[in-house]
């Protein structure tokens, strides 16, 4: 690992004052910065600790949650608000990586983390656009069973790793951040950029600039809303597919609709196609099918995960028909 | 300064040792061990507070004044634990190695229910979870055993807990 200094912050404007150079890092509960370091991926010159900055979890005036960057994963899916209000937002948390994990991760590392792809991983022995850009791509033409198959490119067809992203990207959440020329925030989908031709570039975060929270609106609906992760092992392991859903169906029309995709894009994937389809209309599996035809029209499979393309139809026609037959977020273990 | 199973020790001068290495080289504390040291596989879990964290993934620095347990702080005056007692008496191990990091997250997992935290597989997330084989399981998954003793730790943590359900 390459020497860096260590410090830690008190506050946001803190944080940047101190890691305002484009050769520090935020470090929340390292679960993924740490180990991206031991393999020399990330060689920052300074950590700058932000796990103190930003923690709590507050209700907001008029509706909705706002939800510090330093809040533990463990304390925004045990928080009563998130499980009554939110339940998707709890159950896509507690879906990712383990207890242990969840205890350090921070939300705002959550936002920030890499993907897991294996090449991207292996500095030494592939080439890696997101690691070295404008090398190539080793993913592509390799085992790519575990890659994306919507937002791709030439250059990188790397998933984004979140599950509690999903969970997000469904619910409308937005994100807050404070650099050095102040605060701004954005919605979720607009945090994570498509690779295109610089998939090096995955956030819209300038040099320096912290995520300081995540903003969930007042959504009432939502708190008939559910997780389903599919994934080779039923624990401790990444999505092949997942579907984050809030539904409200009255007199058998779909009224309000939220889906969110993970485990087969390149970032968090809102699926605005398969919403359109859904509004004002009967809540059928017909329908629901043919709703998840419509977001998967665009798939661009591997040679390895084509599966995906029926897996995350029928995950989704699953999600929809629970949540418009059951009583909302029920265990699927 | 860090405070290891209530005994005061020196953080180390390189940013760059973790709380793993820490324990095991500089305060020879070799009970917790080394698995994947990259998260994946609950060997290396001790105690922050009352939380089970992975001491692979942390940074010995950023302990500085904050009290953890290890496998070594659990027996009292030569004493096992009762989970450790447990732990030999359902076969909840083979070889051994898992086990410190098995039991210590053990003791974090039964805090965490206690706080009424949920998991994946919980069915209501806002009513205390009946905590039977398959939570236990779920709720364990972050602790590899590559002996396959799966079944003597969920007897071991079952037969120490009166509260949880076999």
């Amino acid at each position: 690992m390459t020497p860096f200094s260590y410090t830690r912050a008190s506050d946001a404007a803190d944080a940047v004052r101190r890691g305002g150079s484009g050769q520090s890092k935020y470090l929340g509960g390292g679960t993924n910065l740490v180990d991206l370091m031991r393999e020399n991926i990330e060689q920052p010159i300074t950590l700058v600790d932000v796990t103190g900055v930003s923690t709590g979890i507050e209700p907001v005036v008029g509706g909705g949650l706002l939800i510090g960057a330093g809040a533990r994963n463990t304390a925004v899916a045990e928080h009563r608000l998130v499980r009554m209000s939110y339940p998707v937002l709890a159950r896509a948390i507690l879906s990712g990586a383990s207890a242990q994990l969840r205890n350090m991760a921070t939300i705002g590392g959550n936002l920030a983390q890499r993907t897991r792809c294996e090449y991207f991983y292996d500095d030494g022995g592939s080439r890696c656009n997101k690691r070295r850009p404008g090398q190539g791509c080793d993913a592509i033409d390799g085992i790519n069973r575990g890659h994306a198959i919507l937002g791709v490119s030439s250059a990188c067809i790397a998933t984004h790793p979140s599950d509690m992203c999903v969970a997000l990207a469904a619910l409308g959440a937005s994100v807050h951040l404070h650099g050095l020329t102040g605060d701004r925030r954005l919605p979720l989908t607009e945090f994570h950029c498509l690779p295109a031709d610089h998939p090096e570039i995955e956030n819209v975060l300038e040099p320096g600039e912290l995520i300081t929270a995540v903003e969930l609106g007042p959504l009432p609906v939502a708190s008939r809303s559910t997780y389903r992760k599919v994934r080779d092992r039923s624990s401790l392991a990444f999505a092949l597919v997942s579907v984050a859903a809030v539904l409200k169906v009255d007199g058998g029309i779909v009224r309000v609709v939220r889906l969110a995709l993970g485990g087969v894009a390149t970032r968090p994937w809102r699926a605005s196609k398969a919403e359109m389809i859904l509004l004002g209309q009967p809540a059928t599996v017909e329908i629901f099918r043919a709703a998840a035809e419509a977001e998967l029209s665009d798939a661009q499979p591997s040679k390895h995960n084509g599966f995906k393309i029926e897996l995350a139809k029928r995950t989704m026609v699953a999600v929809l028909t629970e949540l418009s037959t059951d009583r909302g977020d029920i265990s699927h273990g | 300064m860090i405070f290891v199973n209530g005994l005061p020790a020196q953080l180390p001068s390189d940013a760059r040792v973790s709380l793993l290495d820490f324990l095991r080289d500089h305060l020879r504390l070799s009970g917790t061990k080394k698995g994947c040291n990259q998260g994946a596989c609950g060997a290396c879990t001790i105690l922050a507070g009352s939380e089970r964290i992975l001491s692979c993934l942390a940074f010995a620095a950023q302990f500085d004044g904050q009290s953890i347990s290890t496998i070594e702080g659990l027996s009292v005056e030569g004493v096992l634990h009762p989970l450790q007692r447990a732990f030999v008496e359902y076969d909840g191990f083979q070889c051994g190695y898992c086990t410190p990091g098995q039991i210590c997250s053990a003791i974090g997992m039964r805090a965490e229910v206690k706080r009424g935290i949920p998991s994946y597989v919980t069915a209501d997330l806002l009513a205390a979870a009946a905590v039977d084989r398959n939570e236990l399981r779920e709720r364990m998954s972050g602790n590899l055993c590559r002996c396959g003793a799966y079944n003597g730790i969920i007897d071991a943590i079952i037969a120490v807990d009166v509260e949880v359900e076999p």
